[in-house]
C-alpha cells in the first residue's frame, strides 16, 4: 500500500514538472550573421518590390533566355511541356470546371515569379542566372501572356507598374465564417432517406497496380545490405563486370553527379524518355539514335554526320553542352570539374548498357 | 521458405470466402478436424538458431512486411523529384508514423545536408541578426512533442470524384511523430524581434528553398525547430538535420533543412503561398492563407487494400483522425453509407494538433457496408461531407479536401472507393 502511494506522489511530481522551459534571459549562443552572409541568402522579393537588384532586361534577350534555359520544360511559348507547369495561358479560365493556373491567369504579384526565377529555377540548376537575366526571363512571360508588347524593358523601375489579371483575385481565409455550419451538432440517425453509390473508383481505374501485382513483387525485395540491382541475374552479371573495369568509387561519385541530370534524364532499369532521352548505353551510343526522342535539329544533324558519343565526345559535350552542340535543346550549363566529367562518364557506361 | 512468404491478397480473398461460407452461427469457437501441424510438429525455427544480435545493426522490418512500403502515383507529377508519395496508413496501427514509411514530398529532392554544414540564419527586423551552428540548436533548452503533419493536397484528387482505390493513396500523405526540438520562440527571442515586426519567412537550404511566410504570432505560439523525430535524428527525406514543425498547419509549411528566418513587417507572397497551396473557390475567387488543417477522419482497415479477410463474425473497424484545431473529441462510423451512426472508441484521449487512433469492435453480418467516419474537434468542428464541402468550394480547391470518405466493403470482404448520394 505504502508503495503504491509512493508511485502516486512521483506521478504527481513528474506531471507538475512536464512543462515548457522558460528562458529568464538569452543564452548568448551563436554569432553576429555578417553583412555579406545576409546579402549572399537574404534574397526573397516582396510584392512592394522590397528585395529587387539593381538591373532589367528585354523580351527579346527575355526570349532567348527562355529558349536556351526553360523551354526544355516549360515550351517555347511557356505553353507547358507535359506535366510541366504552363506559365503562360488560361485567362478567363478560373471559374471553369478545369481551370488553367498560370502566371497570366492567375499569379498575383509579379515579385513572385521574380523570386522564384531567381532563386529556385531552372529546375537542377538554381540560383544560376545573373539578375538581368531574371528580369529578361520575367519580362517574356509577361510578354507571353499578353500583359507587355515585344519591345519591352522590365526594370526595378518599371516592376510595380505592371498590372497582374489576378491581383484582386483573393481573399484571405474565410472559413470559420462561410462554414461555419460545419460546427453544428452531427446527425446519428436517420440522417438520410436513401443511400446510393454514384460514382466508383475502379471505374476511372487510376490507382497504381500494388495490392496484386506489387505486392509479390515487393516481398521479393532484397535485404538493404544487397546492392538494388542484384535483384536480377543477368545485371548482377554485369555488375560483377564493371567492377573488374572501373573504379567503383569514381561509378559512385559519378552517381552523385548525376543527380544534376535526373530533372531531364532516367537511366537504369526501366528508364523512359522524359524531357530528354533516356541514357542507358548512351556511351558508345549513336548522337540522336534513340527512336521516339524529339531531339533538336543541330543534335539529329550531329548524329547524321557521325558523332558518336565516346568518352571524348561526352567530355566536351558535358562540359559546356551548348558550345559543342549549338541550338542542343538541353539547357545544362555544363559541369566545370574535370573530375565531375570522368566521373559521371564512368557511370553512365556502368548502367543499363 | 516458400510458405512463410505473404501470399496475395486475392489468395487471402479467396481462402475468406470459402471459410466464411463453411462457418457456423455460433458464437463457439472454430472446430479443428485434424491436428495443426505447426503446432503438432516441431517446425525449424523452434529447433534451429536465429540470428545473431549485430546481424542488422540498424534493423528494418521482417521482409514479411515488405508490403508496408511508401508508394507513389506516377501520373500525379512531372517526374519523381518534385514529387509526392503516401504513407501505407492501411497497414499502420496505433498513431505514430515510422519515419522510414512516412511519406516524402520534395520540389527539388531530398538533399543531402550535413551536421557540419549546417547553418541557420535569423535575419530581418530583428536586434541582433544570428547565425547558429547544429551544435549551438542542441544547447537551447528543448521540448518533445507529438504532431500530425498533413499536406494540403491529402485527399485533393478526390474532389471531382472517387479516384484513388486506396486509403494509402486517398489519404496517406500525412504523417505523425514525436519531435525533440527548440520552440522557435527561444531561438527569436535570441535575436531579439523588433515591434515592427509581423512575420516570419522561413526557406530550405534545398534548391526550391520553398519559402513560407508565418505570422509572428504562431511563430511565437508553438512552432518548433526540430532535429530528431520518434527518437532518432530526422532522415534526409524528413530534412536532415533540421526542420520547422508547424503544428495543425499544411505540411509546405513545414520547410525542411530549414537554413533561414526572416522577421519582416509583411507576408513575401512567395510561390508556394500564392501560385500554390490557394483554394480556388467555385466563382474563381481563391482563398489564400488557408493554413490550418480541418478536422478529417479515414477508416484505413477496412479499406481497398486492407480487405477483410475472415468472414463474418468479430471484426474490428479502425482508423485514424485529426484536426489542425486542437484535439479529437470524437469519431462516429456509419456501415450505411452516413443513414446512422455509432461512436467509436478512442484508444487515447485525443492529444492537440495529433493523430487519434479509433476502433469500432463490431460483428460482421457478412452483408455489404458503406463504411465512413467522422470526426469532431475540441472546438466542436464536425468532419463534412463532400457534398457539403463541394456547396461552399466547389470542386476546384485542389487543397484542403477533408470530407468524410466512404470504403465499398462488399461480400466477398474487397473495399472500393465510391461516392455515394
Amino acid at each position: 500500500m505504502s508503495k503504491y502511494r509512493k508511485l502516486l506522489i512521483a506521478g504527481t511530481i513528474l506531471a507538475a514538472s512536464v512543462t515548457t522551459p522558460v528562458l529568464a534571459e538569452k543564452l548568448g549562443l551563436g554569432r553576429a550573421a555578417l553583412p555579406d552572409e545576409i546579402a549572399a541568402w537574404n534574397l526573397d522579393v516582396s510584392p512592394g518590390g522590397a528585395g529587387l537588384p539593381d538591373g532589367s532586361g528585354s523580351v527579346t534577350d527575355g526570349e532567348e533566355i527562355f529558349s536556351e534555359r526553360c523551354a526544355a520544360c516549360h515550351g517555347e511559348f511557356a505553353e507547358g511541356v507535359g506535366n510541366w507547369p504552363k506559365l503562360a495561358g488560361g485567362e478567363g479560365t478560373l471559374a471553369n470546371k478545369d481551370p488553367l493556373k498560370t502566371v497570366g491567369s492567375y499569379w498575383p504579384y509579379l515579385s513572385t515569379v521574380w523570386d522564384y526565377v531567381h532563386r529556385s529555377m531552372p529546375f537542377g540548376e538554381a540560383q544560376s542566372l545573373e539578375p538581368d537575366q531574371v528580369y529578361a526571363i520575367t519580362a517574356y512571360i509577361l510578354y507571353s501572356n499578353y500583359l507587355v508588347d515585344e519591345d519591352f524593358v522590365l526594370s526595378k523601375d518599371n516592376f510595380l507598374d505592371v498590372g497582374m489579371l489576378n491581383a484582386d483575385g483573393f481573399i484571405v481565409d474565410h472559413r470559420e465564417t462561410a462554414e461555419a455550419h460545419f460546427w453544428d451538432a452531427p446527425c446519428m440517425e436517420d440522417c438520410k432517406n436513401d443511400v446510393k453509390i454514384t460514382m466508383h473508383a475502379s471505374v476511372l481505374d487510376v490507382t497504381p497496380d500494388t495490392v496484386d501485382d506489387a505486392i509479390p513483387a515487393a516481398a521479393e525485395a532484397v535485404p538493404a545490405a544487397a546492392p538494388a540491382e542484384a535483384t536480377d541475374a543477368s545485371q548482377m552479371a554485369a555488375a560483377d563486370v564493371i567492377v573488374t573495369e572501373v573504379d567503383p568509387e569514381v561509378v559512385a561519385a559519378g552517381e552523385k553527379v548525376f543527380k544534376k541530370c535526373k530533372a531531364c534524364h532516367q537511366i537504369g532499369d526501366g528508364a523512359e524518355n522524359k524531357v530528354g532521352p533516356e541514357l542507358n548505353g548512351v556511351v558508345g551510343r549513336a548522337a540522336a539514335s534513340i527512336e521516339g526522342f524529339k531531339y533538336s535539329k543541330p543534335m539529329i544533324a550531329a548524329g547524321e554526320e557521325g558523332l558518336v558519343w565516346t568518352d571524348e565526345t561526352l567530355t566536351e559535350y558535358l562540359a559546356d553542352p551548348r558550345k559543342f552542340i549549338k541550338g542542343t535543346k538541353m539547357t545544362f550549363g555544363g559541369l566545370k570539374k574535370a573530375e565531375d566529367l570522368h566521373a559521371i562518364i564512368a557511370y553512365l557506361a556502368s548502367v543499363g548498357s | 521458405m516458400a510458405n512463410s512468404e505473404p501470399k496475395s491478397r486475392r489468395a487471402f480473398l479467396k481462402g475468406a470466402v470459402a471459410t466464411g461460407g463453411a462457418l457456423a452461427a455460433t458464437s463457439a469457437a472454430r472446430a479443428q478436424e485434424t491436428p495443426d501441424p505447426l503446432i503438432t510438429e516441431v517446425q525449424p525455427w523452434a529447433s534451429e538458431l536465429g540470428d545473431g544480435v549485430d546481424e542488422t545493426p540498424y534493423g528494418l522490418p521482417i521482409h514479411f512486411e515488405s508490403d508496408v512500403i511508401r508508394r507513389n502515383v506516377p501520373w500525379l507529377t512531372a517526374d519523381a523529384i518534385s514529387s509526392v508519395n503516401f504513407t501505407p496508413i492501411h497497414a499502420l496501427d496505433g498513431t505514430i508514423t515510422p519515419q522510414g514509411c512516412a511519406f516524402e514530398r520534395h520540389h527539388s529532392g531530398a538533399i543531402e545536408l550535413a551536421k557540419p554544414d549546417y547553418r541557420l540564419m535569423i535575419n530581418g527586423l530583428v536586434d541582433q541578426p544570428l547565425v547558429f551552428t547544429y551544435e549551438d540548436l542542441e544547447r537551447f533548452p528543448r521540448i518533445n512533442r507529438v504532431f500530425f503533419c498533413e499536406c494540403a493536397a491529402n485527399t485533393g484528387m478526390e474532389w471531382a470524384g472517387a479516384q484513388l482505390n486506396g486509403a494509402q493513396f486517398t489519404h496517406g500523405m500525412i504523417h505523425n511523430m514525436e519531435y525533440s526540438g527548440v520552440p522557435l520562440r527561444t531561438l527569436l527571442e535570441e535575436a531579439g524581434v523588433k515591434p515592427e515586426g509581423k512575420w516570419i519567412y522561413v526557406e530550405g537550404a534545398d534548391a526550391s528553398s520553398n519559402g513560407r511566410s508565418i505570422p509572428l504570432e504562431k511563430a511565437l505560439d508553438d512552432v518548433l525547430v526540430a532535429f530528431k523525430a520518434n527518437g532518432e535524428a530526422l532522415r534526409k527525406e524528413q530534412g536532415y538535420p533540421v526542420r520547422l514543425v508547424v503544428p495543425g498547419w499544411e505540411g509546405n509549411m513545414w520547410i525542411k533543412w530549414l537554413r533561414r528566418i526572416e522577421v519582416l513587417e509583411g507576408p513575401v507572397e512567395s510561390r508556394e503561398e500564392t501560385s500554390k497551396y490557394t483554394d480556388t473557390l467555385a466563382d474563381g475567387t481563391s482563398r489564400k492563407w488557408t493554413w490550418v488543417m480541418d478536422a478529417k477522419s479515414v477508416v484505413t482497415s477496412p479499406s481497398p487494400q486492407a480487405p477483410i479477410t475472415h468472414g463474418p463474425g468479430p471484426l474490428v473497424i479502425t482508423g485514424l483522425a485529426w484536426s489542425g484545431r486542437g484535439a479529437i473529441s470524437r469519431v462516429d462510423v456509419s456501415k450505411d453509407g452516413g443513414k446512422t451512426w455509432e461512436t467509436a472508441r478512442l484508444a487515447n484521449p485525443g492529444e492537440p494538433m495529433a493523430l487519434s487512433r479509433f476502433y469500432l469492435d463490431t460483428t460482421w453480418d457478412g452483408k455489404e457496408m458503406l463504411l465512413q467516419a467522422r470526426a469532431m474537434d475540441e472546438t466542436g468542428y464536425v468532419q463534412p461531407t463532400k457534398a457539403a464541402l463541394r456547396e461552399v468550394r466547389g470542386e476546384n480547391s485542389i487543397y484542403h479536401n477533408n470530407c468524410i470518405q466512404t470504403w465499398w466493403v462488399k461480400e466477398t470482404g474487397e473495399a472500393e472507393n465510391v461516392e455515394v448520394s
